[in-house]
């Protein structure tokens, strides 16, 4: 499974192998088209089925029934005829639909009819006083230690931030037997009524009986203070303790290990790199890639599925896999779409997983002071530019992020924007009066992620490269 | 509604920027129109080499001109634009090479130019030690250097501004025409009239000179560039080679940049250019071969910026031979950078004064009619 491709080209290239990955393979497959799917990860479950194939979490409650659903559609994908690489590193795509590999420390080139992206999301960065000190994580990368090595906190714990995530990595760590302190819940009180028009939508929908569960099983056994409108961690050289305001309340909790979490953005790197179009999604205070009822986006033969198209969860991820792919068979062989399910039902399945999401949405909608950071707080981890830099760039000329690089190298060190992107542009449309939509974002570029300058120099020549060279 | 203004300058390139900066210096209150924001294409996103090293003799005296204005370059624009001077150095990986690296620097001499300056294998190992042992030398500039290319052109934008000129970006010039003796040209719903034009659009400049009868033999290129991840330090000096396509310069951050001149394709509509990796993967192997040290580093970013490169490689700087009023500043041919802040300076003295004492001659876009062809 971590050969080269076997093609040049195919039909089909996936890349992702989560929810909507993995649906999009199959589908594709199941059409008879020529299938390859990509993915960085040693199996197949993207993130929220991580380690599916492999965990050695077997207690199946421990990690939930929405877990588990996952092998199931794997092994569809896995007796279908779909090539299938893992350990396999996309770090080009661009609008001829050529792709950039990198697999086993060598670089490979494929091309594509059709590309599905499914890259899923990253964490909104939660950039507060004393984030960048050891013993602050991500809940995401604390949940991945969880599902692929059984790792859970045993010191002073604190977990703060807001959304469901949140709630279930809790969970999931106090069933197997982990330590947590305190939960520092910063849902804005103000959401609750923001979000009341959506409640009925919500309350009828899957999140909210298994969504209540869950808070319930966690409030059970750990202290939640609610209403935190001021977060900071500090320590020397590492995290010792957490401080929060909430109310009139201040408090300084003693702590070992601080988990953020406030909520997941798409994870647009490739896709703009390629050049689809973005836009700002105002209530989920991100940028998600323009796109027609099937997942097209603004470059011909590209669409993106799962939380990459706009972040509604893994039902709704599987779904969208399945359109994006029936979408491609439909272009490329019109005659075996009749076996798949129509697209009517699709979308039919489609509004009934994302139902209740608005109610999500705008209930986790994230504070400012934890999106737009002021002062000395680090907001570009990479080149630690503070707050305070970007602001003063402002004032002498810097008018986007892209002008910001040549000030302060923000988004040009190895996460390539990732940590620091949203905060940069809304820091920057605050600072300048503007939208989000105005500011813009980093113009994105391959390699998308970072390979070694002798995996390039060992890519393979041909014919065509030297006659690319004389013409150069 | 019509505004007028001493001067309409269409490009808010690094050349544009400067010719800015150099009327508002002479007292004048130019327009500045770009259809981006300044440093967008090229002259934001180029290596940054400022290099009188290995140019074409036709415009050596604008490069050398350009240096003077580097070396002072805060003192102009209160910014110091990142420019280090650590020398350039041009690499000979045989004896083959060498003999011609001797060959141009007498050349040069026999001139009056003395920037160049020849070294043998001893010396090319002081200068660069990293680099592979069977190179026999080369030739040094050593008073060139690298500037941040994007932080030098907003620069020269703030600083015109700060001195009356007035800056508009963010949309494009249109309907360029000369009405009633004044050039007009429309941004947006106003419009902007005035004796003097001058054409600093990059690679947009070939369509309005051929919109105004002055058509000149010039391609859309987008020159590619890739940079690295920090590796410790181990080089000062910008270098390229002879024979090869390659430049290559270590910031002091550690990061190497690596250039050369292979080409992405471009998207000008678009704003876009689409990378040619098997290309770049040319590039990787000649830094494999010749920088051992770099080996592991890994690539972080590539990119193209879009620019225009003529059929003769040099750059159109001049009156128009057609239209009084109008200038010409563009096609600078993936070497432009250096020569915007001299160029600037010239293309000032010759609206100001009628006359510059740099010697530009050979860059007129007279050279381009076809009874000169």
């Amino acid at each position: 499974m971590n050969a080269a491709p076997q093609r040049d080209a195919y039909d089909v290239v996936v890349i992702g192998a989560g929810p909507a990955g993995l649906a999009a393979t199959a589908t594709a497959s199941a059409a008879g088209l020529s299938t390859l799917l990509l993915d960085e990860n040693p199996g197949p479950g993207g993130q929220v089925w991580r380690a599916i194939a492999s965990t050695p979490v077997t207690a199946r409650d421990q990690l939930g029934a929405d877990y588990w659903a996952g092998a199931e559609l794997v092994g569809e994908v896995r007796s279908s005829k779909a090539e299938i690489i893992h350990r396999a590193t996309v770090w080009s795509l661009d609008r001829h639909l050529e792709i950039g590999i990198s697999i086993g420390g060598a670089s490979a080139f494929v091309k594509a009819r059709r590309v599905i992206l499914a890259t899923g999301a990253l964490e909104r960065p939660f950039p507060i006083p004393g984030w960048t000190l050891p013993g602050v994580m991500t809940a995401g990368a604390a949940q991945t230690m969880l599902k692929s090595s059984a790792l859970v906190p045993d010191s002073r714990t604190v977990i703060s931030g807001q959304g469901p995530l949140l709630w279930l990595l809790a969970a999931q760590i106090l069933r197997l037997g982990g330590r947590i302190d305190r939960i520092l819940d910063t849902t804005e009180r103000k959401n609750y009524l923001a979000a009341l028009p959506h409640a009925f939508a919500f309350v009828t929908s899957a999140y909210f009986t298994k969504g209540l569960a869950m808070m319930r099983e966690v409030k059970a056994k750990v202290e939640v203070t609610t209403g935190v409108t001021e977060l900071a961690a500090a320590g020397e050289g590492r995290l010792a303790s957490v401080s929060y305001v909430a109310g009139n309340h201040r408090e300084t909790i003693p702590a070992d290990l601080l988990l953020l979490h406030q909520g997941v953005v798409p994870n647009v790197n490739l896709a703009m790199a390629a050049g689809v179009e973005h836009r700002w999604d105002n209530l989920q205070l991100c940028w998600s890639p323009a796109l027609d009822g099937n997942g097209g986006t603004s470059v011909e033969g590209i669409a993106i599925a799962g939380d990459g198209a706009g972040i509604s969860g893994a039902n709704a991820a599987v779904v969208r896999g399945r359109i994006a792919a029936r979408g491609a068979v439909e272009a490329l062989a019109p005659a075996a779409a009749a076996k798949l399910s129509p697209m009517a039902a699709l979308h039919a399945d489609l509004a009934k997983a994302e139902r209740g999401r608005a109610f999500l949405d705008t209930l986790f909608r994230p504070a400012r002071q934890f999106r737009i950071p002021a002062g000395d707080t680090i907001v570009c981890r990479c080149e630690e530019v503070t707050a305070r830099d970007i602001v003063d760039a402002v004032a002498i000329g810097a008018t986007g992020p892209n002008q910001l690089k040549a000030y302060r190298r923000t988004g040009m060190g190895p996460c390539q924007g990732r940590l620091c992107g949203l905060t940069v542009t809304e820091l920057m449309a605050e600072a300048r009066g503007k939208t989000p939509q105005e500011i813009g974002y980093y113009r994105l570029r391959a390699p998308v992620k970072p390979i070694t300058l002798a995996e390039l120099a060992a890519m393979p020549k041909t014919d065509d490269d030297v006659k690319a060279v004389v013409r150069g | 509604m019509t505004k007028l203004a001493d001067a309409i300058i269409v490009g808010g390139g690094i050349h544009g920027c400067s010719t800015a900066l150099h009327l508002t210096l002479a007292g004048m209150k130019p327009v500045l129109i770009e259809k981006d924001y300044a440093g967008r294409h090229a002259s934001g996103v180029n290596a940054g080499g400022v290099r009188q090293l290995a140019r074409h003799v036709a415009e050596i005296p604008l490069s050398i001109r350009s240096m003077g204005i580097w070396e002072r370059i805060n003192e102009l624009l209160d910014d110091d634009c990142s420019f280090e001077s650590h020398g350039q150095v041009l690499v000979a990986e045989n004896e083959t090479e060498l003999a011609a690296c001797r060959a141009r620097v007498a050349e040069l001499n026999a001139l009056g130019f003395t920037h160049e300056e020849l070294i043998d294998g001893t010396e090319l190992r002081r200068l660069v030690p990293a680099v592979a042992d069977t190179c026999p030398g080369g030739v040094v500039s050593r008073r060139d250097g690298a500037a941040n290319p994007a932080q030098t052109t907003t620069a020269f934008r703030r600083k015109a501004e700060q001195l009356g000129a007035t800056v508009r970006e963010g949309v494009a010039a249109s309907n360029v025409r000369r009405e009633d003796g004044l050039w007009r040209v429309d941004v947006g719903s106003e419009t902007y009239a005035a004796p003097v034009l001058v054409n600093a659009a990059g690679a947009w400049a070939g369509r309005i000179a051929a919109a105004l009868g002055e058509p000149v033999p010039v391609e859309t290129v987008a020159p590619m560039l890739m940079i690295t991840s920090r590796v410790p330090h181990f080089i000062d000096p910008v270098v390229i080679l002879r024979g090869r396509k390659l430049s290559f310069k270590q910031f002091k951050n550690g990061t190497v940049l690596i250039g050369g001149g292979h080409l992405a394709t471009p998207d000008q509509d678009r704003n876009e250019t689409v990378l040619d990796w098997p290309s770049l993967a040319i590039s990787a192997r000649t830094v494999f071969e010749l920088f051992p040290v770099m080996r592991d580093a890994t690539i972080m970013r590539a990119w193209a910026g879009i620019e225009a490169k003529t059929k003769d490689d040099l750059p159109v700087l001049g009156p128009s031979a057609h239209h009084a009023g109008l200038y010409h500043q563009f096609g600078f041919s993936l070497h432009g950078f250096q020569l915007g802040p001299g160029a600037g300076a010239v293309m000032a003295e010759l609206i100001v004064n009628g006359g510059t004492q740099t010697r530009i001659g050979d860059l007129s876009i007279d050279r381009f009619r076809p009874s000169n062809s």
